[in-house]
């Protein structure tokens, strides 16, 4: 039996009755990192022996008759942009190279007791700006089906990692879809709670009123597992939801027994459905639909039409936002200091450093935000996008309204290639089409695959949102669907990932022109969303 | 809200990066100068729908008065909170000279 390919549900019954100890799993993942992450790049660092030596403290916890976890034993990575007080914490960039917090964020702290083993620290876009892995400051991650494509950003690590079973889940971070659209390329499963529903304390913060921490997993069930462990209320997280949660696990494992979506209500968001889309995202998109509809489900066309003002609502307000956390990276408390000469004031060392730590996109958004917050410009620029969140807002409580989910392709493309969109910071944006209204409104998002596609092989996902506070909705719906889409593929997506990653499609990456995406959002700055 | 493009100068952009206390190259300014116009040319159609009448949101799920006991809570040591530090000294960070030669 190869344990890595066992989801962690699976993983997690055999822990709990005897038949696979922790360290054997842990061992597993280990050493299936070192066979496949010279190719992928997902890991920044790897826990190694700290990992063995946690999972050897679970087994013995467990002999000692100790009550466990639900996940106990179960290894998990975690993206580099989550605290860890024993590992190194950089987010990808080199003003924290090396850098080891002294606390963990509660969402390590919380799978920490819950008896999970972390095996190490996902690569991501430096400071979780991107699309693609490749602004990571430590080169990009490969994307397991195909090498020479990107695994999606900014949690291209930690998607590539659980795709490629290296680790059975992990944890992600979602701003404008960086949970959500790495699962999609990847053939993943991914999920952006409801803002608030996951503490952020500990998780470098890049834009703070939508940052949102999540699970990413091969299973719907697995990131609900995950979901149960970091969700809550934490007091160290000041826009932390009081809310009592139901169990996620149980939503799901309600969801994958009923095998009915009768009476569900799916809402279609037209402007998230565009005709610039590639023709292989609309055509399995539109085959779950059929599939929904076929197991009950009611498919309602809606319309959202402020959602075409949130690309640009959202690259005013997260610049405007990340200008001003990432002020504290000074060189004063911790950090890259550089020193330009003897007589340099600290105004000078701080300019020095920033200018030497920052990759080009985070000076980039830096500097767009100072001046959307420019004295002249703040009304009309981040006054305005502030308003178009409300109207997105609104447009969300209307749909929902008529339906009980809303569904779109959780990517307007599969994935495209390293490099293709690196100098065209516009392009690279556009990519963020489907997801960045859940975070403009706070709203929870899942992403989850649902095929390849035709011209090109590559996985497609489907991405459903629920009203704020309902992620249990998704995970049931979500859940049905996965049983429905496996029962029609007969196992799951990934059992037809490329046992040498697709190393053939990188050596015929001079493809024929039909295989490139037809042009639309994601390649044309103007969007083309009308 | 003028309906031609918005250049940004080269001067702007070093302003900004002044403010934002990014030492940039000029090669850096040339090419942000470039991007920054374009996409702001872009990002300016938020300005289409947001009439007065729409009030503005900053926070996706409000809450107010979020607030805890006044009491010491779990917090780091002096010893913790200077690990990361790149110099230090009796227990404080260190920095270079608040002012220069010529102030």
């Amino acid at each position: 039996m190869d344990l890595t390919r066992l989801p962690a549900s699976e993983l997690a019954g055999l822990l709990s009755t005897g038949e696979v100890s922790s360290v054997e799993a842990t061992r597993a993942s280990l050493d299936r990192i070192a066979e496949a992450d010279g190719d992928l790049h997902a890991f920044l660092h790897v826990a190694g022996d700290a990992a063995i030596a946690r999972a050897s403290e679970i087994d013995q916890l467990r002999r000692d008759g100790r009550e466990l976890g639900p996940l106990a034993g179960v290894p998990i990575a975690i993206k580099d942009v989550l605290c860890t007080n024993d590992m190194p914490s950089t987010a990808a960039s080199r003003i924290l190279e090396g850098w080891i917090p002294p606390y963990d964020a509660t969402v390590v702290a919380r799978l920490r007791a819950a008896g999970m083993v972390p095996l190490g620290k996902t690569n991501m876009d430096e400071f979780a700006m991107g699309s693609s892995t490749e602004h990571s400051a430590y080169g990009p991650t490969r994307n397991p089906w195909a090498l020479d494509r990107i695994p999606g950003g900014s949690g291209g690590g930690s998607a590539a990692a659980v795709a490629a079973f290296e680790a059975p889940v992990a944890l992600g971070s979602d701003t404008g879809g960086s949970i959500r659209q790495p699962a999609a390329v990847t053939g993943t499963v991914g999920m952006k709670p409801t803002y608030g529903g996951v503490s952020r304390y500990g998780a470098i913060a890049l834009a703070s009123s939508l940052d949102q921490v999540g699970p990413v997993s091969r299973t719907v069930l697995d990131s609900a597992l995950v979901h149960d462990v970091i969700g809550g209320h934490d007091p160290h997280d000041s826009t932390s939801l009081r809310d009592p949660w139901p169990s996620f696990a149980e939503a799901a494992r309600a969801g994958a027994a009923s095998g009915s979506l009768a009476g569900v209500r799916v809402g279609v968001v037209r402007e998230l459905d565009s005709e610039g889309f590639q023709a292989g995202v609309r055509q399995r998109f539109d085959e779950a639909l059929a599939l929904m509809q076929n197991a009950g489900a009611e498919i309602v066309e809606i319309s959202a039409p402020n959602f075409e003002y949130a690309i640009a609502a959202y690259y005013l307000i997260l610049p405007a936002e990340a200008s001003s956390n990432l002020a504290k990276y000074d060189s004063v408390r911790f950090g890259l200091r550089v020193t330009p000469g003897e007589t340099a004031t600290v105004e000078q060392v701080m300019s020095a450093s920033r200018g030497a730590g920052f990759g080009p996109e985070v000076k980039r958004r830096i500097i767009l935000g100072t001046y959307a917050l420019s004295a002249g410009y703040y009304d009309a620029y981040y006054g305005s996008a502030q308003k178009v969140r409300t109207l997105i807002q609104r447009d969300f409580a209307a749909a929902f309204a008529q339906v009980d989910v809303l569904v779109s392709p959780a990517a307007p493309t599969t994935a495209f290639r390293l490099g293709e969109k690196l100098d065209d910071p516009l392009a690279m944006y556009l990519n963020d089409i489907t997801t960045i209204p859940a975070n403009l409104a706070g709203v929870p998002g899942m992403g989850l695959p649902i095929g390849l596609a035709p011209e090109d092989g590559l996985p497609v996902g489907i991405q459903l949102m629920a009203p704020a506070r309902e992620d249990a909705r998704l995970y049931t719906v979500g859940a049905t669907l996965e049983a429905l889409l496996h029962e029609s593929w007969g196992g799951p997506l990934l059992d037809r990932l490329p046992a040498d990653f697709g190393r053939s499609a990188a050596r015929e990456s001079g493809q024929p022109d039909h295989l490139v995406p037809a042009p639309g959002p994601g390649t044309e700055p103007d969007g083309g969303t009308a | 809200m003028p309906d031609e493009p918005t250049p940004i100068s080269a001067e702007q952009v070093q302003h900004l990066a002044n403010l934002a206390r990014i030492a940039l190259t000029p090669a850096e300014i040339e090419h942000l100068a470039v991007e920054l116009g374009s996409i702001v040319d872009n990002v300016r159609k938020v300005t289409e729908v947001a009439t007065p009448d729409v009030p503005a949101t900053s926070h996706p799920i409000p809450l107010s008065n979020v607030f805890r006991p006044d009491e010491v809570g779990d917090v780091l040591t002096n010893e913790e909170a200077l690990s990361g530090a790149p110099d230090a000294a009796d227990g404080r960070f260190r920095v270079a000279a608040i002012l220069g030669e010529e102030q």
